[in-house]
């Protein structure tokens, strides 16, 4: 098993990083798979380093305004609104 | 036909312009690609009731050209999958092969064509995803250069990667398809442009004479002995037509798996933050505060999503990040270097696009590691940018066989000829 595996408690962690909730079975399955998962990826320690020589061309276009979707389009798919404007939960 | 196999989320009729190209063509296009008025879901629970206001661009350019759109075809849940078997909305049946998987994440938009629901589909593909499908349900299925196909309107899996792609039953039928869609785009920056006036669909001459194809040893080691035969087959058919075909190595396809997977699962993770419950996507309610409703709201996603998630998410945290992603990275531009300087000697490079025939369905579902050891041959074509085709090259006990061709950046033509000459 990979010396970095996360364990239980650490996948845990990483789903509250990821703002997903997990079941304890969940918990339990992803463990293992990580275990599994991660030190294939470890293999990547094998790969050299390789120059890249990137050929970049600024894609930027002027701050014009646009025609764009209405309020109501944009609101449409939203669970909850008020007021044309998104409704979501505290912050805090 | 189509219920039998699961292929639509959605069945609804768009008819398009009545004159162009593809006036007589009825298309399944991938519920990943937002159509206006009509529902796309991503194959997930989270976006079972999201209707685009908009229409992604491939979708305008298919309705400017005539063809009718008749629905939205079955998905592994945001493209997370090699067998259309991580969708909410149930499995695909594959219409070639009952019993199999259709190949994912593009499986009902390959079983749509296979099993004639629509004359042609629309797919999308991060690491094989239409090449995958169209290799197991016995169709032809098109990848092409990064930028040479719009994005705009798709629901982004892993941007730097996916490219949107046509599946049919012929090569000059997938062509004409890539010539409706490809092209510039303003609303994607990503957008080059080559595309603008093409004639893929000329290229499908079958002429290969003078050809020089490739054969990179490590992506025909590791296939089945019966998938091998047919590839050996293939290959001797376009000898006898005039190629000349040689072996390559690409020694970096090695580490390709693990770099794709690194680089998709930390792309999706971020990528996949933006399904809130308040903006779009199901809600779970608003108790407690932001934070608890978010995960809440996600937990709607399927285990295959969550698993991405999680993994990019770690892949890309403090401590993990050079280990992983930037390893990754330098594997990608190692794959890139690799693929130059073969087409410095070769026309197009050749391998099975599956080292199998179609899984049976449930067979991978248990253990994600092997299925994600089913994409070696596609994922280094993701990694490098290049355009390839899949062309069905007969079957096997267990099923159909694809045959891929890779070209150089923006080589349509060329993968287009010599898959047509497979067909000859």
């Amino acid at each position: 098993m990979s010396e970095t595996s996360p364990g239980p408690e650490e996948v845990r962690h990483v789903a509250r990083l990821a703002r997903v909730g997990l079941d304890d079975d969940e918990v339990e399955r992803f463990t293992d798979q990580f275990a599994d998962i991660l030190d294939y990826f470890e293999t990547l320690d094998e790969v050299p380093e390789v120059d890249r020589e990137a050929d970049l061309v600024n894609v930027m276009r002027d701050d014009e305004v646009r025609e764009s979707l209405s309020p109501e389009e944009a609101l449409a798919n939203a669970p909850e609104t008020e007021d044309g404007y998104f409704k979501g939960p505290n912050v805090s | 036909m189509s219920t039998d196999h699961n292929i639509f989320v959605t069945e609804e009729t768009v008819e398009g312009e009545s004159e162009g190209p593809l006036a007589d063509a009825t298309v399944a296009v991938k519920d990943n690609i937002s159509t206006e008025g009509v529902r796309t879901t991503c194959g997930s629970e989270m976006l079972d009731d999201y209707v685009p206001p908009y229409d992604a661009t491939v979708v305008e350019r298919l309705k400017a050209a005539g063809a009718t759109v008749v629905g939205k075809a079955n998905m592994d849940e945001f493209g997370m999958g090699s067998t259309t078997e991580t969708s909410a909305f149930g499995p695909v049946d594959n219409p070639a092969a009952p019993g199999r998987v259709p190949g994912g994440s593009s499986g009902g938009s390959a079983a749509a064509v296979a099993a004639g629901a629509a004359d042609l589909a629309l797919g999308s593909d991060t690491g094989g995803s239409v090449r995958n499908p169209a290799a197991f349900c016995g169709v032809v299925g098109i990848k092409p250069t990064y930028g040479l196909v719009s994005r705009y309107g798709l629901v982004a899996y892993a941007n730097s990667l996916e490219q949107i792609g046509p599946l049919a039953p012929t090569v000059e039928a997938a062509a004409e398809l890539l010539d409706v869609i490809a092209g510039p785009d303003e609303r994607d920056a990503t957008t080059r442009e080559e595309g603008a006036d093409s004639d893929y669909a000329g290229a499908a001459d079958g002429d290969v004479g003078g050809t020089t194809v490739g054969v990179p040893t490590e992506l025909v080691e590791g296939a089945d002995e019966g998938v091998v035969e047919r590839f050996e087959e293939a290959l001797d058919d376009l000898r006898a037509q005039g190629a000349t075909v040689e072996e390559v190595s690409l020694p970096s396809v090695e580490h390709a798996v693990e770099a794709y997977y690194v680089i998709a699962m930390s792309e999706a993770s971020s990528n996949l933050a933006r399904f809130d419950g308040v903006r779009y996507g199901n809600s779970g309610g608003f108790e407690g505060n932001w934070n608890e409703a978010f995960s809440e709201s996600r937990e709607a996603f399927g285990e295959e999503v969550k698993r991405r998630i999680l993994l990019g998410t770690y892949a890309l945290s403090a401590g993990y990040h050079d280990k992983y992603y930037k390893q990754a990275q330098n594997a990608r531009a190692w794959v890139k270097q690799d693929f130059d300087e073969a087409f410095a000697d070769v026309d197009v490079l050749a391998s099975p696009t599956m080292p199998t025939p179609p899984f049976e369905r449930g067979e991978s579902l248990d253990d994600p590691l092997q299925m994600y050891l089913a994409d070696a041959n596609t994922v280094p074509v993701n990694l490098a940018d290049l355009p390839a085709i899949s062309v069905p090259a007969g079957e096997v006990e267990g099923g159909p066989v694809g045959i891929q061709f890779v070209g150089p950046a923006f080589g349509e033509e060329e993968i287009i000829r010599v898959g047509s000459a497979v067909e000859n």
